[in-house]
């Protein structure tokens, strides 16, 4: 578990983040969401201690990250930077390797480890003497990843991670992160101005803005309990869709037709969101899908699922 | 006026032990120089990247030291170091500094501040950052600095000859002082070919790809070590003593060569500019030097003539050389400058010399203490029957002369005199008499046989053994010439000579040439 405690880095007369406090739970995936400015990238960079803190404290699993050496502390802690920050005179093993060499692992481990791990995240065999110039920007973006869970931290720092890619490598870097198993592991910490990649990736969301958290909880509280009229505008222009993110089928499976299963089409789980529903409907081009809610299964159409996301939609509005 | 015009393959097949030898010292003090400026550049480059406020101060200075001319920068070197390989080496390795330290700062803070962060991030210390980021990242920029500053010692290791550290530019300067082009040639186009070759070679270094950086890293050093080297192979000088002879007594026939043919004394020696040469022997760096018998320093040194018993050197007797039209209008004129011949000899000039250069008194003060220490000097007559035109070279004696004349003529005739002294060169001074723009001006005998009338060799070779014959052939020639009489001669006779440090040469009971010879060979 991280805990931050009243928080501030100034630099001169700017306050960068102004005695802020919050918990990220172990195995949770906690995004700080803002505007450029907003002080989220200053406060991820405390936590490995890039950045000193002009005041307070922070806690991790119970112990003040200032009373250990930086360079311990930061092989325990991996990161991953929005311009991937390979080592352009390394080969992709060689960029994967540093951490554990700077552990002293001996080179059969390393080995191993690298080839899990370039399996896991869909890179080629062949790529390990590449140099990452030779890589497209995903697959640079995948190795950056590899290299930061290599020693298998228990906390991943992740600064803008997907920032720099193209919508459909995101679109299907993001599917990959969220199967990933080493992920579900660990406690994640990412910063993102992308209010769509925070709403898919995040268990939690923490909303800054001028140094200041101005709302922290998971995507749905966000959506419908906002804090002020500040997180309900920062939310609005896209709200249609992050509604999509933020449900999961399993919340309007009341307002679902009983339909006897289908054993032509595919079938999906009801703890998906709905934004992943409608994805299936188009990637197979299916009139119905099977959906599986505690042993029950209903063969749903997509007007049937868009009516029921609406009639949700509008009692919720109702509350 | 060689009967037969050498080419410069001639020269080159002949001088070609030289030609290796001197190409060697110049990659070798290019190179140990350029380490040595690695050396300190890169911690120095380095440093200035942690300690930013420093940086503006150690570029300057890098930059001012680049900016002082290269002979200046070797001159202040020899009070410190001496002559040799010593003050040139430091003096290349100040030049080759700044590119190494600007380069080092530019390529370490030009890294991609992403792979530093994420160096940091993941727990590597300063050191390794340092090794295994920075200095691999900023490699081909580093590399790009060293093969400046490569480029740059290849030039300025020309000037190394002039403090005796070898080098092409021993043939270079040697040319041209002796102007002799085959010399020039055979010295400068290995150094344009030694500065491209090197450039050509680093630049492959510099485009290695990053798959190669670590090879050429690693081997650049024991490269460059390598190369440093040859420097020591041919310094071994052999000898009991240490010859430094100037560029152009090198090439002459009445110097070096001369020394080897008729003498068949071969003394090895290095070769230095005459700035530095006396001040050298009298440290104890060289022990034998090639100079001008009159020359103030052999006071101030302490170092006697060695005697040239088989005349190899032409007599340079000095002596009033006038117009003869001028004879006629001052009828008093002759018998007046005539009062100084033979009143100075070799040892007085020298003294006379040794105050102006050396003690900084002015020739007119030296001219009136000689004089009035002959009883000669008298009061200035302030006459006004005609203006004698007296001309002067560039250099403390001629002034010292032209000075004695103006007083004499002033007190012992009714002429006025004007002086027209520091007329650049032999040619300039005499066009300026023979286009009757002065009247007179104090020459020598062996500079108007050979590089005014210029006779065959043979001619010259029966001339030189006898300074009266020398005396006689250019005053019958310049008169049936030019209109132009040698009066008597003054005395003393500035010609070139073999030197020694006095103490040394009565030690080893060394008075002439041949006994240098025989010291040399005994054992």
């Amino acid at each position: 578990m991280i805990r931050v405690e009243q928080l501030s880095k100034h630099f001169g007369a700017i306050k960068a983040v102004d005695g802020i406090s919050f918990e990220v739970r172990d195995q949770e995936t906690l995004i700080l969401l803002g505007t450029s400015g907003c002080g989220k990238t200053t406060t991820l960079k405390m936590i490995n201690r890039l950045i000193e803190p002009t005041s307070g404290r922070i806690l991790i699993d119970g112990k003040n990250i200032q009373e250990q050496s930086p360079e311990i502390l930061r092989r325990s802690i991996g990161y991953v930077l929005q311009n991937n920050g390979l080592f352009p005179h390394y080969t992709v093993a060689e960029n994967i390797a540093i951490v554990p060499q700077l552990l002293k692992w001996d080179s059969k481990r390393i080995e191993k480890r690298i080839a899990e791990l370039m399996e896991k995240l869909h890179l080629s065999k062949g790529q390990l003497n590449a140099y990452p110039n030779e890589l497209s920007g995903g697959q640079q973006q995948r190795v950056g990843l590899a290299r930061a869970l290599v020693a298998d931290p228990p906390v991943l720092l992740m600064d803008e991670p997907f920032g720099a890619l193209d919508n459909v490598t995101r679109s299907k870097i993001h599917a990959e992160f969220k199967d990933l198993d080493e992920l579900k592991r660990k406690t994640v910490i990412m910063v993102t101005h992308d209010v769509q990649e925070a709403f898919e990736l995040g268990d939690r969301i923490c909303l800054m803005d001028k140094g200041k958290i101005v709302q922290i909880g998971s995507p749905a509280e966000l959506l419908f309990k906002p804090a002020n009229q500040f997180v309900e505008s920062f939310l609005n222009e896209q709200r249609l869709q992050l509604e999509f993110k933020a449900i999961r089928i399993k919340d309007i499976w009341d307002l679902l037709p009983h339909s006897k299963e289908d054993t032509k089409t595919a079938s999906l789980s009801a703890d998906t969101v709905i934004w992943a529903g409608l994805e299936k409907f188009k990637f197979h081009q299916a009139d119905r899908l099977n959906i599986t809610h505690e042993h029950e299964t209903r063969s749903i159409r997509f007007e049937q699922l868009i009516t029921a996301f609406y009639k949700y939609q509008s009692t919720r509005a109702h509350e | 006026m060689n009967e037969h015009q050498q080419t410069l393959w001639e020269f080159v097949r002949q001088q070609s032990d030289k030609l290796l030898m001197q190409t060697l010292q110049h990659i070798g003090l290019t190179f140990i120089s350029l380490i040595i400026a690695v050396v300190i550049g890169l911690p120095l480059g380095i440093w200035i990247t942690r300690r930013k406020h420093f940086s503006g101060i150690v570029l300057g200075a890098a930059g001012v030291l680049q900016t002082i001319p290269s002979i200046a920068l070797l001159g202040f070197m020899i009070p410190l170091l001496g002559i040799g390989a010593k003050p040139a080496i430091v003096a290349l390795l100040l030049y080759a500094l700044l590119p190494i330290v600007r380069n080092t700062y530019t390529g370490i803070t030009g890294v991609d501040a992403a792979v530093k962060e994420a160096a940091l991030a993941m727990g590597m210390n300063k050191w390794q950052i340092l090794f295994k980021v920075e200095l691999p990242l900023a490699m081909p920029v580093i590399l790009a600095g060293i093969r400046t500053a490569t480029v740059i010692n290849v030039g300025v290791a020309t000037l190394a000859s002039y403090i005796a550290a070898g080098g092409l530019g021993e043939f270079i300067f040697g040319g041209i002082s002796l102007n002799n082009t085959n010399m020039i040639l055979a010295g400068a186009i290995p150094a344009a070919l030694l500065a491209i070759l090197f450039d050509f070679l680093l630049s492959r270094l510099q485009y290695f790809n990053l798959r190669k950086i670590k090879t050429a890293t690693a081997t650049s050093p024991v490269l460059l070590l390598l190369l440093a080297s040859f420097y020591f192979i041919p310094s071994a000088y052999g000898g009991k003593l240490t010859a430094g002879f100037t560029p152009e007594f090198m090439g002459r026939q009445d110097g070096n060569l001369g020394l080897e043919s008729k003498y068949k004394l071969k003394m090895h020696p290095i070769v230095i500019s005459d700035a530095v040469m006396y001040k050298a022997a009298y440290e104890n760096q060289l022990d034998v030097i090639s100079g001008y018998s009159t020359d103030g320093r052999l006071k101030a040194f302490g170092l006697i003539v060695l005697d040239d018993d088989k005349k190899i050197f032409p007599p340079y007797y000095a002596a009033p050389i006038v117009r003869e039209d001028a004879l006629k209008r001052f009828p008093e004129l002759e018998k007046t400058l005539n009062l100084l011949s033979g009143k100075i000899t070799d040892s007085i000039m020298t003294d006379l010399n040794y105050r102006t250069d050396y003690l900084h008194q002015s020739p007119e003060r030296v001219a009136e203490y000689f004089l009035r220490s002959k009883g000669l000097l008298a009061p200035s007559r302030n006459g006004s029957s005609g203006i004698v035109r007296i001309g002067s070279k560039i250099f403390g004696e001629q002034y010292i002369l032209a000075s004695m004349y103006t007083m004499l003529i002033k007190g012992y005739t009714d002429y006025d005199v004007s002086t027209k002294t520091g007329l650049g060169g032999t040619k300039i001074c005499f066009d300026a008499l023979n286009n009757n723009q002065i009247d007179l001006y104090p020459e020598y005998t062996g500079t108007g046989l050979l590089a005014i009338l210029q006779p065959s060799s043979k001619t010259v070779d029966s001339l030189i053994i006898d300074k009266d014959k020398t005396y006689n052939y250019v005053n019958r020639g310049f008169e049936s010439n030019y209109g132009i009489k040698w009066l008597k001669p003054i005395g003393f006779n500035n010609a070139y000579a073999l030197m020694m440090r006095g103490k040394q040469a009565k030690q080893l009971n060394i008075k002439t040439i041949s006994d240098l010879k025989r010291y040399l060979e005994s054992n």
